[in-house]
């Protein structure tokens, strides 16, 4: 049995079995499912490859949503990565533009996988695609890491929430920025306790985030908030890549988020009554559109 | 406590933006309140969607509309087709009318209640949440409390509240060696008309729809597909 609830237990059966969490998912979903591991691998596969064409499709866009709160700031991004005097250097900038980019396809009706949901889904294909370029990674092993997103994933979805109407935005992009800082680590050959310090490091830093995009649409702030968290997974994961101890455990940032979610007061939970989606400029923006 | 949240309920689903929760979740709720009255919308051309909390609220920027109406349509969440639902419901002669509710402090945030006015004076209503991410959960059908999330073939039974009903149900489905992970029955009252949710592992197999309907005080059974 490769049941678990909690991080604990799931890095428990980790050492038990001595597999990765990746590995420990896919088990677990071969035996919820009574399907086969080649088709649980390959409906994986095809999520990666979904996810890239997002990325190709965001690159592109060169117009405005339907909303007008989006549309082009990827393309400009990758421009600067391109142009050889990034500030944060081009691997990283290209990060940047690459989780821009699924959350403007997002914007414009385009297709996109929910990583875990659509408001936060250019975190996780970000993070996978630049190790593809930059570390040669091949599709089997990056789908291997979206079992360690999911095998982390389903900790959080259990005892806390994914949904931003929910817990605010700590529980999309917090759960995002989480699940990738986990499956960069295993997909760069770190241990199942690496993974959970890297999301553990990542979601007590996205704590309290509320989500209150203008006029509704997921757009301001969401597509430079995924850009932006896509590097906070990336120094997630290179704390816990480099050793370092987050001090309280992947179950307790989880309990904090829940605890804090259930807190938020509904404004700032996606109902576009608070924060952002009511200041002056909002209001403008919105009788503009 | 038991976890049974799937790998793809985390990855996934293939959708069409904006909102997993407010268009993919919205498609999915759509696609289980056909399911539930039994397929299309061709017979039931009129359709009255309640929106309630944050439904409501910003339903209209994260096509939430759409969405639902594009699984009532039978369309999955990732068709391209999506965002033309509403248009594609009028071409197809299907009245839908939206109006915003508020169902209370104990619905989920993102509720819809979905009524089939089907032209004999008759209604169907299918209460259900987006509960994040995609995934969906069905609360209410007529009335009668539910927990049906489409992970599972199910089979729905309307009927009256009698002994060995459920004995006979399962009775015959150990027959075909069908196998059941979840049973749900909620009555309005003692031998009055009751509702009966039985999850299973695979479809039934087509032929036996026609001898659970003979299964007596059975008023009306409906075979709903697990969602893509």
């Amino acid at each position: 049995m490769n049941a678990y609830t909690t991080a604990a237990e799931m890095l428990a059966l980790c050492a038990r079995e001595k597999i990765s969490i990746s590995e420990l998912a896919l088990r677990r979903e071969v035996e919820m499912t009574g399907l086969s591991r080649e088709e649980i691998f390959a409906k994986m596969k095809t999520y990666f490859q979904t996810m890239r064409a997002s990325i190709r499709r965001g690159l592109e866009i060169r117009t405005p949503s339907p909303s007008g709160l989006s549309g082009g700031d990827a393309a400009k991004v990758l421009d600067y990565a391109k142009g050889g005097n990034s500030l944060l250097g081009e691997d990283l900038t290209r990060l940047v533009a690459y989780s821009c980019a699924v959350l403007e396809t997002n914007a414009q009706f385009g297709r996109i996988v929910a990583t875990p949901t659509a408001g936060s889904s250019g975190i996780v294909p970000a993070c996978l695609v630049l190790l593809e370029e930059t570390r040669g990674l091949d599709e089997d092993r990056l789908t291997q890491a979206l079992f360690t997103a999911s095998g982390v994933g389903i900790i959080i979805a259990g005892n806390a929430f994914l949904a931003g109407a929910q817990g605010g935005c700590q529980a999309e992009v917090g759960s995002a920025s989480c699940i990738a800082a986990a499956a960069v680590v295993e997909a760069l050959s770190g241990t199942p306790e690496q993974a959970c310090a890297a999301g553990t490091f990542a979601l007590i830093n996205t704590l309290g985030l509320v989500c209150d995009p203008i006029g509704g649409f997921v757009e301001v702030p969401c597509v430079s908030r995924n850009g932006m968290f896509a590097v906070h997974s990336w120094l997630a994961a290179t704390l816990a890549l480099a050793g370092a101890d987050p001090r309280v455990s992947l179950d307790d940032a989880v309990f904090a988020m829940r605890d804090i979610g259930r807190r938020m007061p509904r404004e700032l939970r996606e109902t576009s009554l608070g924060g952002l989606a009511i200041c002056p400029g909002a209001c403008k923006a919105r009788i503009k559109s | 406590m038991n976890n049974t949240y799937s790998a793809f309920d985390i990855i996934g689903p293939a959708m069409i933006g904006p909102s997993s929760s407010h268009t993919a979740g919205a498609v999915r709720l759509g696609l289980l309140a056909r399911g539930i009255c039994g397929g299309g919308t061709a017979f039931y051309p009129n359709i009255l969607i309640e929106l309630h909390g944050s439904f409501a609220a910003t339903g209209e920027g994260h096509a939430t509309d759409r969405g639902l109406v594009a699984g009532l349509l039978g369309l999955p969440p990732d068709d391209e087709r999506v965002k033309d639902a509403l248009k594609l419901a009028q071409a197809n002669g299907i009245s839908i009318e939206f109006r915003k509710v508020d169902l209370g402090a104990n619905a989920h945030p993102n509720t819809a209640r979905i009524t089939y006015l089907f032209p004999d004076g008759e209604r169907l209503s299918v209460t259900g949440a987006s509960i994040g991410g995609g995934s969906v959960v069905v609360r209410e059908i007529d009335g009668f409390e539910t927990e049906l999330n489409g992970e599972l073939d199910a089979v729905v039974f309307w009927h009256m509240d009698r002994p060995g009903f459920l004995a006979r149900v399962t009775g015959l489905l150990a027959c075909i060696e069908v196998n059941i992970a979840a049973i749900q029955t909620t009555r309005r009252m003692r031998n009055s008309e009751a509702l009966t949710i039985i999850k299973i592992d695979a479809p039934l197999p087509p032929d036996c729809m026609s001898v659970l309907r003979k299964i007596p005080f059975v008023r009306r059974l409906l075979a709903v597909p697990r969602l893509p």
